[in-house]
């Protein structure tokens, strides 16, 4: 294994496969809050070169925290495809890229082999990748799920209504649900973060979205972002809910922070498939986000974009229906402004699907950030055209609750049209149905809220 | 034309617009703006927004992003009885960068509260700026009397409140152990949305310390007029300390015990 690299007559030493990983990441203002970024562009340039020449069986070798320690490096490996590893462990990092980008290598392919690979293996490909060669190889990999509807079909752009509420009044709530419908939003979900983490309130929240769905027989899933624990105690006590969300994070102390273990989701999704209100098998939905590991103080030295693709490797081991990355969250802190943004957005989106997980993202930004609008309308375009599965949808991208900004129900129109994506097939038919979608586009009626109220028998009070 | 002005689309005093054309039902979306302050029943223009939903949409990204830079002046912090410590931050971009420097204090800090505060108090107030400066003046005339005496009718035991320039959440870690509170209650500015720059959230930890789990804090957010108004903030804040009091647990602790 090499470590060592000259550069324009000068040298460059790394002591470890996690620095050469964290050295050869884009910039990120996180990596440099956690010491361990490159100290310049040629210091990020040799690491990527050392990473180039090292192989799938260094990196397997070398996860960022140890097996021993570390329940989800022990579900990452254990998990891992032996036979599959065998074949292309004695790859280059380097000779990996060109692979997925050779015109003969398909999604499928791919897929196949990553069955294989490592979390660490596939951030290290994507570390070695410039934004476009991300837009092109995670446009070839369809990944598809199920509960309630299909998911994942190539050529479908879905999004998740988020209807949040500064206090989760239920007519509040409703009242977003309905507009956002009108556009057709929410083929993939609808899903609240709820201001209050309670059992009573997340239960009424579950039960307002069941009997929206089931009033307007919109073919969908619905959800409320509680906290796991909160969920299941109200499911158990007879609440609906199709999916079980939860915000999970790249190593077991950050799981930790977040109030989870892998056994409590292991627990939570056995019991949202035997009392859950979807029909599955898919029912887990996850939210993920670079540097959540390092505001935890659980990163173990290794970078933010290493990390999240632990996630995914953590994710694929419960076959989530969907998970997306809510990128521009966590703050200046992490990713300062709209380039690190949008670099983060493709990263994420194609180390999710290597994994094999369905996936989307929150195009987002904190109103702290060097970032705005037009940077959500760049990622927003730029991901569509990387097969990104779904983005959220909000009133006009403002979210009320959460106080940052996303997609708004426009957006998502917008870049169907343009781009000539559809809704999911299901929820598509059901746009027709109300009258708000004709020939692969949105009506004159759409927008109009009080439109669908005079489907199946009026508004759900 | 120098006299003419094109008027405030942010006036508060402005009835709310249905920019929907030929609705089915104008009565009914007339109805939904009502419930939600959420941006509904704009119509669009194509698969785009109209003009003024953009241009308002810009105007209160403008406003947010600029109460993140303001500073809470030391003539409020006086106004509202308290004295000031800084965190290790020298400035509001070292805040936004650095949550490392923005939850801890120098010796001189921390000798300055040991000296002036009341030692082993039940529960610990203090208020910070965090993300918005403006959500101090907003809240905390209503928000911390109200805490207090609530906790004081209960017969609990007060430290004395202060107020933390530059500070982040994870300041409870230090601000615990330096005082020997039993609870500790951080009233902080939480990051501006473009419905209110001015909201706050409680941190309320059980014998916080620098170990201790994210998921150990027990959160309160969205405190403002415009959500949860600060009266009602406080009776919630004053139930939830007194549970945790006698749980002697906090966050997710706190609610796995009603299993």
């Amino acid at each position: 294994m090499k470590l060592n690299v000259r550069l324009y007559g000068s040298g460059y030493r790394f002591s470890s496969v996690k620095e050469v990983l964290a050295k050869a990441n884009e910039p990120k203002s996180g990596d440099v809050l956690a010491g361990v970024a490159a100290e310049n562009d040629r210091e990020r340039v040799a690491a990527k070169i050392v990473l180039s020449e090292l192989t799938v069986h260094d990196l397997r070798e070398n996860p960022s925290v140890p097996y021993e320690q570390d329940s989800v490096t022990r579900i990452i490996q254990d998990d891992l495809d032996e036979a599959e590893y065998r074949r292309i462990e004695g790859m280059t990092i380097g000779e990996l890229r060109e692979w997925m980008l050779d015109e003969e290598t398909s999604g499928d392919d791919i897929l196949k082999a990553s069955r294989g690979m490592t979390s660490e293996v596939i951030a290290g490909v994507s570390k070695l990748m410039g934004n476009l060669d991300l837009v092109y190889a995670s446009r070839k990999i369809e990944v598809r799920s199920h509960c309630n509807t299909d998911f994942g079909l190539r050529g479908c752009f879905a999004s998740r209504l988020q209807p949040n509420h500064p206090t989760d009044e239920p007519a509040g709530v409703l009242a977003s649900t309905l507009e956002g419908l009108s556009y057709g939003i929410g083929d993939a979900l609808i899903g609240l973060n709820p201001a209050t983490d309670s059992v009573e309130n997340t239960a009424a929240i579950m039960n307002l979205f069941y009997e929206t769905r089931m009033r307007y027989e919109i073919p969908t899933q619905t959800c409320v972002l509680a906290h796991v624990t909160t969920q299941m105690k109200a499911v158990r006590a007879g609440a609906k809910a199709d999916l079980c969300f939860q915000s999970i994070a790249g190593s077991e102390k950050a799981l930790s922070a977040f109030g989870v273990s892998t056994g409590l989701l292991e627990e939570a999704q056995q019991m949202f498939r035997e009392m859950g209100s979807g029909e599955g098998p898919n029912v887990m939905y996850f939210e993920t986000g670079q540097a959540s590991e390092l505001s935890s103080d659980a990163h173990f030295g290794a970078d933010q974009q290493t990390m999240e693709s632990r996630c995914y490797g953590l994710a694929r081991h419960y076959k989530p229906f969907l998970l997306n990355s809510v990128v521009g969250f966590m703050g200046p802190e992490y990713l300062y402004d709209g380039r690190q943004l949008i670099r983060a957005g493709l990263e994420d989106n194609f180390c999710a699907r290597v994994h094999g997980v369905p996936m989307g993202c929150d195009v987002c930004y904190t109103n702290h950030m060097k970032a705005d609008q037009n940077d959500v309308d760049s990622l927003t375009l730029l991901l569509a055209n990387a097969g990104c599965n779904y983005v959220m949808g909000l009133p006009c991208g403002d979210d009320v609750m959460l106080m940052y900004q996303s997609d708004g129900f426009h957006d998502i129109a917008c870049v169907r049209e343009l781009l000539g994506l559809r809704p999911l097939p299901e929820f598509e038919a059901w746009m027709e149905r109300a009258g708000i979608w004709e020939n692969g586009r949105l009506t004159r009626r759409a927008g109009d809220a009080s439109l669908l109220m005079t489907m199946n028998g009026g508004a759900v009070r | 034309m120098n006299d003419q002005w094109i008027g405030d689309l942010t006036d508060p005093s402005l009835p709310r617009e249905i920019g929907v054309s030929n609705p089915a039902d104008r009565a009914e979306l007339v109805r939904m703006q009502t419930v939600t302050p959420a941006r509904i029943c704009v119509g669009h223009a194509g698969p785009r927004y109209r003009t003024r939903t953009a241009l308002r949409f810009r105007a209160d990204q403008a406003a947010a992003a600029d109460a993140v830079f303001s500073e809470v002046s030391p003539e409020t912090v006086q106004a509202l009885g308290l004295f000031e410590v800084q965190t290790l931050c020298r400035n509001k971009y070292e805040m936004l960068t650095r949550p490392d420097l923005g939850r801890r204090f120098s010796e001189e800090a921390l000798q300055l509260l040991r000296e002036r505060c009341v030692h082993s108090p039940q529960v610990q107030l203090y208020v910070g700026d965090g993300l918005s400066a403006p959500s101090v003046a907003a809240n905390i005339p209503d928000l911390l009397p109200g805490i207090a005496d609530g906790l004081a009718h209960e017969g609990v035991s007060v430290g004395t409140p202060f107020f933390v320039r530059y500070c982040r959440v994870n300041t409870a870690r230090y601000i615990a152990p330096a005082l020997d509170s039993e609870v500790t209650c951080v009233l902080i500015g939480e990051r501006p949305g473009l419905l209110t720059a001015e909201s706050m959230s409680a941190y309320i930890a059980y014998r916080a310390h620098p170990e201790m789990e994210e998921s150990g804090y027990t959160v309160v957010s969205n405190i403002s007029r415009h959500s949860l108004p600060p009266v009602e903030a406080a009776a919630v804040i004053v139930e939830l300390i007194l549970k945790i009091l006698r749980e002697k647990k906090s966050g997710v602790a706190l609610n796995a015990s009603d299993l």
